[in-house]
């Protein structure tokens, strides 16, 4: 990912900044147009950080790239957990799941929200952070 | 009196026992650890660094309701709004005590970035706004009380209505090296300001000289040691003058202290200095946590000062004395107010992370310090 497009990502990756529609609608991440009643004019909603795991997967093969660059960091030590987490709030997202061995993670876990590295550029470029969740 | 308004703790979830290190260098396990006297050592997760800790622990500082008691209301030397502060319990709300925070200094021998400070993460990941001044802190294990330090000066000045100041660390150990047995992951966080203090700081004061027994030169990956010259003209040399010189000025004995916690390298040096200054270990014993998690670098003085502070009674008195190699020690003298039992309820304690852990086998522990990894 580009410098300039993650550092505009920043609000939504640290502190889980969606949108809300003035009906009411609320959205992650941010949103242009209400998905609900196609308004525009959205305002930054910042979620609470708490969710439900509402399905999983385990990664035993990372994705890798032979340049050596935008390697995820858990890519680095398999296996790892991918989760869809629905937020409280009601909106899905999909996260790691840390603090968690694969094998006890199950459908309806309580997770809450953590602030891990996602991703570098090599070992010369920007570390990018953000969320994932672990159990509760 | 200014002092401690909130503070927050992490440690990682990971662990390795002192005996699944030992076996694989073919020590005896039970000599290494009557030695460091330490049974096993917190390691942080592939993705977590000294930001990643020092953001959990602002964030734990955070999610508390900030005293509003009748006497904090009429107080108006304080700029601090406490009737705007909301009853948040997640720590991924933003509080509006991190508004009024205008300085942040977070101490680390292990910062993510050689160029590009730490604390402009941690700012951004608590929603101070920008409105703040930040500068990242390295002074060894001494880096975090060394940020504490500024930040109280920040704060008495007039120049930080509060400020965050702390320690977190991801402490490298090249494999086989002795540290490897000790070097951890943790920090803590504390929130200054001049009203509301739930411990006030009496008196802080440092001792420092010219001393290399412990150092990484720019670009190395592990830290080297002078082995035994980190003892006695080190680390003993300093603690015990710093912390004799604070009970000086404070004109104070060791028997008025309910709880003292010194630098912990490991468990044996804070044991032997506490000896020699004559304190007991009962004044220890909160502040002692290097056996369960190893040493946190900047983390370690200050999360035994975090876990007093979970567990101190209004009107007691705390030491603490910090070390960092190269060398120099902060000491700090405290009294906690009644003000801290609303806020201990509210805390996340560090004991919660301390507890709940998972063990690594050495293989899984070289991953997780990235020794080793999937390409
Ligand atoms: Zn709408």
């Amino acid at each position: 990912m580009a410098v300039p497009k993650f550092w505009r990502q920043i609000p939504a990756l640290y502190n889980l900044e969606g949108s809300v529609c003035g009906c009411g609608a609320l959205a992650f991440p941010p949103r242009e147009v209400c998905p609900k009643c196609h308004a525009v004019g959205l305002k930054p909603h910042r979620f609470r950080g708490k969710g439900t795991v509402e399905t999983f997967t385990i990664i035993r093969t990372p994705t890798t790239d032979p340049e050596g660059e935008n390697i995820e960091v858990p890519a680095r030590s398999i296996p790892y957990v991918m989760g869809i987490i629905r937020l409280e709030e009601g909106p899905r997202l999909t996260a790691q799941i840390v603090d968690a061995r694969p094998e006890d993670v199950r459908i309806g876990d309580r997770v809450e929200l953590v602030f891990r590295k996602l991703l570098e550029k090599g070992p010369k470029g920007v570390i990018q952070y953000g969320y994932k969740f672990r159990p509760v | 009196m200014a002092g401690i308004i909130s503070w927050g703790s992490y440690v990682p979830r990971y662990r390795i026992k002192v005996e699944e290190i030992a076996s694989v260098w073919g020590m005896d396990p039970e000599k290494v650890k009557a030695g460091l006297r330490i049974q096993e050592k917190a390691v942080p997760d592939i993705d977590e660094d000294a930001a990643t800790i020092a953001v959990e622990c602002a964030r734990n500082a955070l999610a508390v309701d900030v005293p509003s008691d009748p006497a904090s209301a009429d107080s108006s030397s304080s700029s601090f709004p406490s009737s705007s502060v909301s009853s948040s319990s997640s720590s991924s709300l933003p509080s509006p005590l991190a508004e009024h925070i205008h300085a942040i200094y977070i101490g680390s021998e292990s910062h993510p970035y050689a160029v590009k400070p730490t604390g402009t993460i941690v700012g951004e990941a608590i929603g101070v706004g920008n409105d703040y001044t930040t500068a990242d802190f390295e002074f060894a294990c001494k880096a975090g009380t060394a940020a504490m330090q500024a930040a109280l000066a920040m704060v008495r000045s007039g120049m930080a209505t509060f400020a965050l100041a702390g320690g977190a660390d991801t402490a490298q150990a090249a494999p086989g090296d002795p540290l490897e047995y000790t070097a951890a992951a943790g920090g803590a966080v504390f929130i200054i300001g001049k009203d509301h203090a739930v411990a006030e700081i009496n008196h802080t004061l440092s001792f420092t000289s010219d001393t290399p027994d412990f150092w990484r030169r720019a670009h190395e990956r592990y830290p080297s040691h002078g082995g035994p010259f980190t003892g006695e003209p080190a680390y003993f040399r300093h603690v015990i003058a710093s912390t004799k010189k604070l009970m000086h000025v404070a004109g104070t004995t060791p028997s008025d202290y309910d709880h003292v916690v010194l630098h912990q390298p490991n468990g044996k040096f804070p044991a032997r200095a506490a000896a020699r200054l004559g304190f007991t270990r009962e004044q220890m014993a909160l502040g002692m946590l290097v056996p369960l998690i190893g040493n946190t670098y900047s983390g370690a003085a200050i999360l035994g000062l975090a876990n007093v502070l979970d567990n101190a009674r209004p009107g007691q008195r705390v030491l603490l004395t910090s070390y960092g190699s190269g060398a120099g020690s902060d000491s700090f003298d405290i009294t906690i107010t009644d003000r801290i039992v609303p806020v201990q309820k509210q805390i996340r304690p560090l004991q919660s992370y301390i507890g709940r852990k998972t063990y690594l086998d050495y293989p899984a522990y070289l991953q997780k310090v990235r020794a080793i990894q999937h390409t």
